[in-house]
């Protein structure tokens, strides 16, 4: 319980934390699916350019 | 030295090459923010004036600390691409800017939260250090801004180029402005004369939250960096041999 309460300033430690880790995480998460996003269209329309050949 | 650079510019190199980076640089980088955050948290003692919310340092810093290199991160990348016309450091700058944001972001709600017990207040709008950091965040949602705006990569990458190289004038001044102006922020801790003023238990753990997040940087903008290159790339023939390839490249 000591460490939770930070001596009296655990909300604002635990929050920084909490906040940090959640930025890093969606900045993560953000990246990968713009990724997916990307290589997905570009897929379709090579694929599409493809067939009509 | 020229010949590997060239070739470490090459899109489809660096494509592949980044794909082998993100896990060396993602998995060394977690393990040592895991090992910082325990120590930061746990093992570290209280602080004799600031008691336990100084351990609020082990993410401000390395946050304060990533959202000037992420900028200088854009604006070599704009100086490069402006002088050598070289895509890929366009693309650089380009992926570095969400990255930067992110942490500028952060560096300003920790240091805000911290600020609240510290020194009685959220904000203090006559101080330099908050002002100029504030700055560097709008300064990061121009260049987005000026980025999307423009549906030509080749112009937006030059105008964006511009605008990261103008704002470098204000990563200097957020770097420095505890020394030159009176500020609320404390100064340096880590770089001044005569070595760090923290104890090694407290300064370790420090070490390596800043190491872990410049790793965990590295991952992110490599992987963003792949993304640009495949956006900017995406009517090249090794694009489309690729997808079409059995392994893709995902």
């Amino acid at each position: 319980m000591d460490a939770m309460a930070m001596g009296n300033y655990g909300m604002y430690v635990w929050s920084c934390f909490g906040i940090t880790l959640a930025v890093i995480l969606i900045s993560d998460v953000r990246a990968r699916l713009r990724h997916k996003q990307v290589y997905r269209e570009i897929e379709v329309r090579i694929k599409a350019l493809e067939e009509r050949k | 030295m020229w010949k590997w650079f060239h070739k470490l510019a090459s899109p489809p190199h660096f494509y592949r090459l980044a794909a082998t980076l993100i896990p060396w640089l993602a998995v060394p980088g977690l393990m040592l923010i895991a090992y910082g955050a325990y120590a930061g948290l746990f093992v570290a003692p209280e602080d004799y004036q600031q008691g336990d919310a100084f351990r609020i340092i082990y993410v401000h810093v390395p946050s304060a600390y990533l959202s000037m290199m992420a900028y200088m991160f854009m604006a070599f990348g704009g100086a490069i691409g402006l002088i050598w016309r070289m895509k890929l450091a366009h693309a650089v700058g380009a992926a570095a800017a969400p990255i930067g944001a992110a942490f500028t972001f952060l560096a300003l709600v920790t240091g805000s939260i911290w600020g609240r017990p510290m020194w009685g207040t959220w904000w203090e709008w006559g101080d330099p250090r908050l002002t100029s950091e504030l700055i560097l965040l709008f300064l990061y949602f121009g260049y987005m801004a000026l980025r999307s705006s423009i549906d030509d990569t080749a112009k937006a990458d030059k105008a964006s180029a511009v605008l990261a190289l103008v704002g470098v004038v204000n990563v200097v001044i957020v770097h420095y402005s505890v020394e030159w102006w009176s500020s609320l922020h404390q100064g340096q801790t880590l770089f001044k004369e005569g070595g760090p003023a923290m104890d090694a238990s407290m300064l370790y753990p420090l070490l390596a939250m800043i190491l872990g997040f410049t790793l965990v940087f590295g991952a992110l903008l490599a992987r963003r960096i792949r993304t640009e290159v495949l956006y900017r790339e995406r009517r090249t023939r090794w694009v489309r041999e690729m997808i079409l390839s059995p392994e893709g490249g995902k």
